[in-house]
């Protein structure tokens, strides 16, 4: 079975072609880099995904935060539920840890501006 | 008066970077006006990442790619004004501005950047039928709503063009419970990336449909849905298509217009296909001391490419400040319409110059060519090019040393 994919590693977006067998990643063509061809291997295995949102402060305003690395994909409206539960105490910068280890996936979730 | 040697109007990416360039590049005497605020412009509410890959080799959100500048605007002590509002350029460059402490002041600056950005286009430019109710945003203001105040705008959604803030926003609403029920496109193909449509529909289900448009917004006090229709080639609604989709919020991503009023206070010529200015290779507008970059001077699809081009304006800047020029030459860029645009649409000076430019539809296998008369002087193949992504060439100085004009075109196979 081929797989076609769009690469989403950078803006680029290289159409990606994935050759699978029994969900058995066999053959990668189509990336320019090789954080391509990783990307369509993860993609065909366990997709992974980056969250960007916002979470509430202790003086009723939004900061905005990211997880500091990659997600599974299908826990993204998970992480989103625990991401709007948390409230960031300010001042805050940016890199500060708003939750560690969401929801048991090794990644934290951090502010990703600067407010006093 | 006031006397400042380099006023920057605007303190985005493309104005931080230019002050940057300009302080690097020997000009302590600068200030950058800004009427928000806050420096960082419009990234400070891009909350998502994929800015910064080209720029810093990381990937960014965009508040942390703001801060990356605005952290060198500080250390570098480059003065600026928030709150402030400038009113007036005129073309000897004395810059009326405004704010709550000051009042109205004018300053006489030796040059200008213009760096204002752009502003979306709003919906009464569509003329969709049916009412006006509460309920009908711009992508850009739902971002500023959702991001920076943390106000969801509605809970069921449909989003009118698929440019790259409508795509993001697509999945910015569903991020937070909201159902977006469409995206419709007028053109057959989407002007946002490709990357985009995969991580902000495909991985949510949210069906892109081209060719489509909004032909009527129903709804008394607050929008209750809208008809969308297919479209034909020569983009008239089909009758027979159209689909009534229940909603209570509708966002325009339907284009961005560079916000040039300030440039024609200044009578700096504007290019029409743009809508920014005529520039030469420095990024100086025909009127002289006056440049622009980013945003401002034509709608770029990366701010790392605005960082970039500001870049070239700042220095620019700094070297029309000392007086600086290499040998200089005069050679207009044409296009064929198939190649939209060029930036700069002049060249002024002997030394290698990258040429941006856009193209009008999507194209396979084409080649780009550069003549000069019946010679072609530069040529390179592309196995596709797209109106939403911005291409460019480096012309070696030879090339058009002796050339009055340059002719760009493409060539379809």
């Amino acid at each position: 079975m081929i797989r076609e994919l769009t690469c989403i590693v950078c803006p680029k977006g290289c159409p990606l072609k994935v050759e699978l067998e029994n969900g058995a990643v066999m053959n990668v063509t189509g990336f320019t880099c090789p954080r391509g061809k990783q990307y369509a291997i993860d993609e065909c295995t366990h997709p992974m995904r980056t969250i960007t949102s916002t979470a509430r402060t202790d003086n009723g305003e939004v900061i905005p935060v990211k997880t500091d690395r990659t997600v599974p994909k299908e826990s993204m409206f998970d992480c989103m539920t625990e991401i709007n539960k948390a409230v960031v105490r300010l001042p805050a910068r940016i890199g500060d840890t708003v939750i560690e280890n969401i929801l048991g996936t090794g990644a934290n979730v951090v502010a990703t501006a600067n407010m006093d | 008066m006031k006397q400042i040697d380099l006023v920057i109007i605007g303190g985005g990416p493309a104005g931080m970077s230019a002050a940057v360039a300009a302080y690097e590049s020997g000009v302590r005497n600068l200030l950058i006006l800004e009427r928000d605020a806050h420096l960082g412009g419009i990234l400070q509410q891009c909350i998502h990442n994929g800015f910064g890959l080209h720029r810093f080799g990381e990937e960014l959100t965009g508040p942390e790619y703001a801060w990356r500048y605005e952290k060198q605007v500080w250390e570098l002590n480059i003065p600026y004004m928030l709150n402030t509002m400038v009113l007036d350029i005129s073309p000897d460059k004395v810059v009326t501005a405004t704010n709550s402490e000051e009042g109205i002041f004018q300053i006489q600056a030796k040059a200008v950047i213009l760096a204002m950005g752009c502003r979306e286009r709003a919906k009464g430019a569509l003329n969709i039928a049916g009412t006006r109710p509460a309920g009908i945003y711009s992508a850009g203001t739902a971002q500023k709503y959702v991001n920076l105040k943390g106000y969801m705008p509605g809970k069921n959604v449909v989003i009118l063009g698929s440019g790259d803030i409508g795509l993001i926003m697509a999945r910015r609403m569903t991020l937070e419970g909201a159902k977006v029920h469409a995206v419709c496109e007028l053109m057959p193909y989407s002007g946002g990336l490709a990357r985009n449509i995969e991580q902000c529909l495909n991985d949510f289900n949210i069906p892109l449909k081209l060719s489509h448009t909004v032909v009527e917004i129903h709804g008394k006090e607050r929008l209750e849905g809208v008809t969308i229709a297919k479209v034909d080639e020569r983009r008239r609604p089909i009758a027979e298509t159209r689909e009534y989709i229940p909603c209570d919020t509708l966002l325009l991503s339907v284009g961005l217009i560079p916000e040039n009023e300030l440039s024609k206070t200044a009578s700096v010529p504007l290019d029409r296909v743009t809508g920014g200015a005529v520039v030469d290779q420095d990024r100086q507008t025909e009127v002289e001391g006056i440049f622009a970059c980013g945003n401002v001077l034509h709608v770029h699809d990366l701010v790392d490419y605005v960082s970039e081009e500001a870049e070239i304006a700042g220095k620019s800047a700094a070297a029309y400040i000392a007086g600086e020029n290499a040998e200089k030459v005069d050679v207009a860029l044409h296009t064929d319409g198939k190649i939209r645009y060029t930036v700069p649409q002049r060249i002024t000076q002997k030394k290698a110059v990258t040429v941006f430019f856009r193209v009008a539809d999507v194209y396979r296998n084409v080649t780009v060519k550069v003549k000069d008369g019946d010679n072609v002087v530069y040529s390179r193949k592309k196995p596709k090019v797209a109106p939403g992504e911005m291409e460019s060439i480096t012309l070696k100085p030879e090339t058009f040393a002796n050339a009055g004009a340059l002719s760009f075109e493409l060539e379809v196979q």
